[in-house]
């Protein structure tokens, strides 16, 4: 009986122990890889063994490193500005197209067509889109007798800015329109008659409830536009000079071209910090969501 | 406080028509209660009173004016839902007071109303928790009191106690109607439950399949009903039906089944002659069957008892009557047997017919 009970135990993690196992091999190994590395004196040429053991110096020099700091600040204006205006912009549309009309689902499947391209396609696209002469926007300006702008070389960071948002308003509208969707129905019809117009059903009864999931929803693009590559490299390769190169760029150059591995992987590990942060932030928060809904529910059943 | 006049209302959904012209008044101050089997559109109807379903066809009038195209929040009602459609943010004084915030009241106001009303429904206790901390009937009540806060001519209610336990539903029923005698208003309140509908209306209004039946007081439909479809679905238990013959045996028209051999009342009698029907549906209600060792063959069915319900100091009896099955009721302490056949006198007012053809009563 005793043994049964036991086995009966263990059996659960017996069957969670392959994905266990790969999880450790294909996640961990690479990630305790870097965090080893990152204390090191690592050239591209030399195995991890051979280097020298540096301690914190990679971080110490990435703290008074200039360019890094210029790179950290470039993500940062990069992440939140894209985020900032991505909510604003697929909240609104989710709030317009949350109707049923006619053709609104051929309309809703159009929308989130951006987000399907692959990074690199939508990075190419919008660099032929930003040619001085051949690209869309000029020839569009210029056909309304406005002067060509040199998007790329001399707005580089609102470029990109605008591309990212193009391919990933449509990511947050989608979540927006799941989450006006399972409203309950009859709480907006209550304020309906309570006297509510439009605006008013949106600010005090919409956009407080859609909350939660605008919240996480709001974190996960954060993790995502902190870790942007594939648009950017296309579009200006960081350039020019600093001026676009986001962190990811920044180590890629670092462990590439600088051949300063070690450096690199304190990079990564600077952003990984930053990303956890993030992500812990939006565990806590879901913690703390269902704490609250089980507190209600209990509280609700205790008095019958 | 307005009269509301429905005029041939109809909803389609669609090719799908679901409610067939509804014409309907309503007087000041009236409490009137659509009842009917649940689909019968009972609901669409109070929604396109609302404003919250449009109008197919027809027009619902306010005092005269036609409101069908006016936004629910220019119709000066207040409504109460099945579900109870409460904000869950907010709390219970803040989804009381929403209306009136909305339309920018002084807070002193807000409060003195939230507070009177809290008072009423027994609310004052919790007006700093959200919906989600509530229990089934504290809910209900911030719905009413929601509703109560406002200062609408017009209530609307949409089967707000069907979600609540049988205790808490008989408890609330009274309170409503305690309610309704204290706040004059016009009430216009959906259920599929006839005792609802028997205590509280004014006027009761019987729709089925998108039609209204039969309208009027709970007595005149009780004791009058139309057809068949309103004699079996106001009254518990649910009035019998057995299928006669009509036989005219020494100058009175007699009905005659499987089992019971009746003598109708001349009234009726005379309006089933005139029809000249040969058959007919019988209809009488378990309140006018009597447990009767000695009443006349004519005036009483013999009934052998199948199953018996306690349900306290009333039994309910299942018995058969030939092939039919008719219940009755009787007092809890009478010695009866299952199995055994017992005699059941009937009151001639209690005897309705029916067209079998077109269910109408005669
Ligand atoms: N949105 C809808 N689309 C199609 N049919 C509907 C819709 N809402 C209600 N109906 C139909 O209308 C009829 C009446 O519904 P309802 O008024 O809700 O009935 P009830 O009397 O139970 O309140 C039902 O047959 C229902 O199926
Ligand atoms: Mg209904």
């Amino acid at each position: 009986m005793a043994q049964r009970t036991s086995l009966n135990r263990i059996t659960p993690y017996m069957f969670v122990a392959p994905a266990a196992l790969v999880m450790i091999l294909a996640l961990f190994y690479p990630i305790s890889y870097m965090i080893w590395g990152s204390f090191r004196d690592w050239d591209p040429s030399q195995s991890l063994s051979e280097t020298e053991f540096v301690g914190l110096a990679n971080y110490a020099k990435l703290l008074v490193d200039p360019a890094f700091h210029a790179s950290f600040w470039v993500t940062m204006i990069f992440a939140f500005t894209v985020v900032t205006v991505e909510m604003i912009l697929g909240v609104g549309l989710a709030l317009l197209l949350d109707r049923n009309i006619r053709g609104m689902s051929v309309l809703r499947t159009l929308f989130i067509l951006p987000m399907m391209i692959a990074p690199v396609v939508v990075g190419l696209v919008w660099r032929y889109m930003y040619h001085q002469t051949y690209g869309t926007f000029n020839r569009f300006l210029e056909s309304i007798g406005l002067e060509g702008v040199n998007w790329l070389g001399q707005n580089p960071l609102l470029s990109v800015i605008m591309a990212d948002i193009w391919q990933w308003t449509p990511f947050i509208f989608i979540l927006s329109l799941a989450a006006l969707q399972s409203l309950p129905k009859s709480a907006l019809e209550a304020a309906r008659i309570d006297g509510a117009t439009g605006w008013q059903q949106i600010i005090y009864i919409k956009l407080p409830l859609m909350m939660p999931v605008l919240i996480v929803t709001m974190l996960l693009r954060l993790i995502d536009a902190f870790k942007v590559l594939e648009v950017i490299l296309v579009l200006t390769g960081g350039g020019p000079g600093l001026s676009t190169e986001i962190l990811a760029l920044r180590i890629a150059r670092t462990a590439r071209e600088f051949r300063e591995l070690g450096e690199a992987a304190a990079m990564s590990n600077y952003l990984l910090m930053l990303l956890m942060v993030l992500t812990l932030g939006m565990f806590a928060f879901t913690r703390w969501q269902e704490a609250r809904a089980r507190r209600l529910k209990f509280a609700a059943q205790e008095e019958g | 406080m307005p009269t509301i006049r429905l005029e041939r209302l109809v909803k389609r959904y669609g090719a799908v028509e679901v409610l067939h012209g509804i014409d309907l008044d309503m007087a000041e101050h009236e409490f009137t209660v659509l009842v009917g089997p649940s689909g019968c559109g009972k609901s669409t109807t109070l929604r396109m009173i609302a404003g919250l379903e449009d109008v197919s066809d027809g027009e619902v009038y306010m005092d005269g004016k036609p409101i069908s195209n006016l936004d629910p929040k220019d119709r000066d009602i207040a409504m109460v839902f099945q579900d109870y459609a409460l904000y869950p943010h907010m709390n219970v004084a803040k989804n009381m007071s929403f209306s009136l915030r909305l339309q920018k009241r002084p807070q002193a106001e807000i409060n003195k109303k939230v507070m009177e009303v809290a008072k009423m429904i027994g609310l004052d206790q919790f007006l700093d928790r959200k919906p989600g901390e509530l229990s089934g009937g504290q809910r209900q009540r911030v719905a009413m009191g929601r509703a109560l806060c406002r200062d609408a001519s017009t209530f609307l209610f949409d089967e707000p106690l069907s979600n609540l336990d049988a205790k808490l539903r008989g408890q609330m029923r009274a309170e409503l109607a305690l309610m309704r005698q204290n706040v004059k208003k016009n009430m216009i309140y959906v259920t599929h439950d006839q005792i609802e509908a028997m205590t509280l209306a004014d006027r009761i209004v019987v729709m089925n399949g998108g039609h209204i039946q039969q309208q009027g007081t709970p007595a005149e439909l009780f004791k009058n009903p139309v057809n068949k479809f309103v004699a079996g679905f106001l009254g518990s238990p649910p009035m019998n039906f057995l299928d006669a013959e009509l036989v005219d045996e020494g100058g009175t028209l007699m009905a005659k089944g499987d089992g019971f051999n009746i003598a109708l009342p001349a009234e009726l009698a005379n309006r089933a002659q005139k029809l000249a029907l040969g058959t007919a549906t019988l209809g009488i209600r378990p309140s006018d069957l009597e447990y009767s060792a000695d009443a006349p063959d004519a005036a009483s069915f013999d009934l052998n008892v199948v199953i018996s319900e306690y349900v306290g100091a009333q039994s309910v009896l299942i018995c058969s009557c030939g092939d039919a099955k008719i219940t009755v009721e009787i007092k809890s302490e009478t010695p009866i047997a299952l199995g055994e056949t017992l005699r059941f006198a009937v009151r001639p007012e209690g005897l309705h017919l029916f067209d079998p053809k077109t269910e109408m009563a005669i």
